[in-house]
């Protein structure tokens, strides 16, 4: 009798519990809650000093050495210029930024301004669910439609549907320029006889060489898999020639990937990890041990990003030299790279025109020249950059990026392509380089990627009309 | 008369209210008899108020969360935009998906270096162990348990350096001259899992072992000697004594390295992030995944009630089957 009344309780625990679960209503915002979707459409140039006592709460992930000392400047001096203007700054790692940002921006109080990634699991999501102030009209104010390069500004575009990246309204601006280039070690190529190589010919003449003579020509670790997307762009690059053909594919507009340079760049690939210019098991290596051992002098050449260069150049100094990736000879340079995060307006800001003069004070002449000395590229470069001395691996950085940037050579990172290519692409590449995957079989497998989200985009599209 | 009793307060009122309450079918009486009627001992419905603060912070942080990612993996949602309905189709996928299935058989496979491999160390180096006095024993056990004291990412860090091409193990073994059997432990196909098993085997062996040896001390030495004089070796005393006396050990160590090697994370996080390729990706961490980078929620629900199943499942057959519990 007991037991029985005991198992009753149970039940209606079970009844109660199912009614809460089904009064918790389906989760989500469908978007009409994007506030004035215009950004109140300003007219006039927003004067921050007239908007009385602002706490203006920023979320960014510029963690590392110089970035992080040439937001904290301009910050201190952004307050200072009005007064009545205090930043409340929170600095996140990129990993915990991204993590974290999401629930931030569909609380009821998010920062005013945060620094969102691009591509579609992060900035066009945001902007889809309505949480990010299109900045059009600022764009036309502060003039940033001439101050950027427009191949940058449209990796910070989300289309008005919030369904397509690459093209739309402008959701942010970014601060620095960033591309992947190739870092040598002057001492190692000495060595072997080697010169520091002004065509593609050269560099792949030079790896052979610097084997015989017992140098490893290529550092690379891909324990991380991000790396080899890296690499892999800057292959993929040389072979098209151009970075037309594969940044309209990224931007969902072109031929896609089952194409002849896919091919020849992961058979490029394949071959440097089965002659032995790559590290013996690179799959196995760690990204930021790979660096390290560069800089110790293990390694003629490192394929890798800007960021790096500050580290680099502390260990190595004057041995340290960096370029984008030589061109065929008779070409102009191709290469993977494109800016830092985006730093956009959240709708729920209650101050964005305040926020509207804030990024526009980190992106002006002057930010740039504090950029600089803090060793940071800005996308724009200004006076300060050009009086770098150009033999050293900084004013080669400032000088490569003029270059790639006036010859229309930046191809998009290509884990924007869809919200899941950064996961297949660097699986499969690990498989190329172990020799698991041919290069068909990767082209193959990035077309089907690709035509996979571009049919299901087609899909929502007919589902909207 | 009945009515007014409950309220009086000398002892002579008590009594007749005793009395009423054996007499008058009313809601009182019954209240009163659920306190007075029982036997002494028998449980009492005032014992849900002692667990009611205990059953608050168990349902708040854990039940109701729990049928939340229920609920959530019955949907698709991108954490962001509304959800729509998805009914049973996540489920569907774990079983039609190949890319969904394979974290759990990777899963599989850890349970082989994270349960099964440690107990059987354990097991036989406690029958060794038992049968020989060791100088500084305690000593020994500090040094095997210790890798349950680090912290999963100190352990991840410390094994990655290990394991890398250059690293201690490749060293070792071109010192040895087996420089043949060398590789990049980490980053290849095929040792990739085995790799990241055998730190789990490191790090679960001593837990094992510490559990078994304490167990083995309460075995009475009577059985022992009993063992030896019939006549029995060190395997049959093993089979015969050792393993039945240390059930209950055996059961504890299962279901604690069972659920540590089905909610494996940090170890995967640290060492490969599922890599080469997606070999070495583990249900724990595709939740993570789908949920957090690729904005895929109610598929990473579905993985984690899935997942949440299978534990309690296996944890079920081990108290019933190894600790030979009824119920």
């Amino acid at each position: 009798m007991k037991a029985h009344r005991h198992h009753k309780r149970g039940r209606s625990c079970i009844v109660l519990g199912a009614l809460l679960l089904a009064a918790a209503c389906v989760p989500g915002t469908d978007g009409s809650g994007a506030a004035g979707s215009q950004g109140a459409a300003a007219t006039a140039v927003p004067d921050p000093g007239k908007a009385g006592k602002v706490t203006l709460t920023v979320w960014d992930q510029q963690t590392r050495g110089g970035a992080n000392a040439q937001v904290e400047r301009l910050n201190k001096e952004f307050e200072k210029k009005y007064p009545n203007v205090t930043v409340k700054r929170v600095a996140r790692s990129f990993n915990d930024l991204k993590k974290t940002l999401k629930l931030a921006l569909s609380g009821d109080n998010p920062p005013d301004v945060v620094q969102a990634n691009q591509g579609y699991s992060d900035m066009v999501a945001f902007a889809r669910a309505g949480m990010l102030t299109p900045l059009d009209s600022y764009a036309g104010l502060y003039e940033w439609n001439t101050r950027f390069p427009q191949t940058l500004l449209n990796l910070n575009r989300v289309s008005a549907d919030g369904k397509r990246f690459g093209t739309g309204r402008l959701y942010g601006i970014s601060q620095e320029g960033e591309y992947i280039g190739v870092y040598y070690n002057k001492k190692v190529l000495r060595k072997a006889g080697v010169e520091p190589p002004k065509t593609w010919q050269d560099l792949t003449g030079a790896l052979p060489k610097l084997k015989k003579a017992g140098q490893l020509p290529v550092q690379f670790g891909n324990l991380d898999k991000y790396p080899a997307i890296h690499t892999f762009g800057v292959l993929q690059g040389q072979a098209a020639g151009s970075a037309e053909p594969v940044r309209e594919t990224v931007f969902g507009r072109g031929k896609g990937f089952d194409t002849d340079a896919t091919r020849e760049a992961a058979r490029t690939l394949a071959d440097w990890a089965k002659k032995g210019y790559f590290p013996k098991g690179a799959n196995g290596k760690g990204y930021d041990d790979a660096a390290k051992q560069f800089a110790d002098g293990k390694g003629a050449f490192l394929i890798t990003g800007t960021w790096q260069l500050a580290d680099l150049r502390k260990p190595m100094g004057d041995d340290l030299g960096f370029m984008p990736p030589p061109p065929a000879a008779g070409q102009q340079p191709v290469t993977t790279g494109g800016e830092g995060l985006p730093w956009s307006i959240t709708s729920k800001s209650d101050h964005p025109e305040v926020a509207a003069a804030y990024l526009d004070f980190l992106t002006d002449a002057h930010a740039s020249k504090v950029m600089t000395e803090e060793g940071v590229l800005p996308v724009v470069p200004g006076e300060a950059a050009r009086e770098l001395d150009p033999d050293t691996a900084g004013g080669q950085m400032f000088a490569g990026w003029q270059k790639l940037n006036a010859a229309d050579g930046l191809v998009p990172y290509l884990d924007y392509t869809t919200p899941t290519f950064y996961d297949t692409l660097s699986a499969d590449l690990q498989g190329v380089l172990s020799g698991d995957l041919d290069p068909d079989g990767l082209a193959e497998r990035m077309q089907k990627e690709y035509a996979k989200f571009r049919a299901q985009q087609r899909a929502e599209n007919e589902d909207a009309k | 008369m009945s009515t007014g009793a409950a309220t009086g307060t000398d002892p002579g009122a008590t009594v007749e209210a005793e009395a009423s309450a054996r007499r008058g079918p009313t809601a009182l009486r019954r209240f009163a008899a659920r306190y007075r009627r029982q036997a002494p001992g028998e449980p009492r419905a005032v014992g849900y108020l002692y667990i009611l603060p205990a059953m608050a912070v168990f349902g708040v942080f854990l039940l109701w969360p729990l049928g939340q990612t229920a609920w959530l993996s019955l949907l698709h949602w991108d954490g962001l935009t509304r959800a729509t309905w998805a009914g049973a189709d996540n489920y569907r996928h774990l079983l039609t998906d190949p890319e969904l299935r394979a974290p759990f058989a990777h899963a599989a496979v850890l349970l082989l270096f994270y349960a099964v491999l440690p107990v059987a160390i354990g097991l036989l180096l406690t029958a060794a162990l038992t049968r020989f006095r060791i100088r500084g024993m305690t000593f020994f056990r500090t040094v095997l348990f210790l890798p349950q004291v680090l912290a999963m990412v100190v352990v991840g860090v410390a094994w990655r350096a290990v394991l890398a091409p250059d690293g201690l193990l490749n060293d070792t073994l071109r010192t040895l001259g087996m420089g043949g059997l060398t590789r990049s432990w980490l980053g290849d196909h095929t040792w990739a899992l085995p790799a990241v098993g055998s730190i789990g085997t490191w790090v679960e062996t001593g837990l094992c072992l510490v559990l078994f040896l304490s167990g083995a001390q309460r075995i009475p030495r009577e059985l022992y000697e009993a063992a030896r004089i019939d006549g029995a070796g060190p395997v049959r005393e093993f089979f015969t004594v050792t393993l039945p006396g240390l059930r209950a050990e055996i059961a504890v160590a299962l279901t604690l390295t069972l659920v540590a090697a089905l909610r494996n994370f940090d170890l995967i996080y640290i060492t490969t992030s599922g890599g080469p390729g997606n070999a070495t990706s583990v249900p724990a961490y595709e939740v993570y995944r789908r949920a957090f980078e690729t904005g895929e929620v109610g598929s990473a629900s579905a993985m984690g009630i899935t997942l949440t199943a299978v534990i309690f499942a296996l944890t079920m057959v081990v108290t019933r089957l190894v600790e030979g519990r009824r119920r």
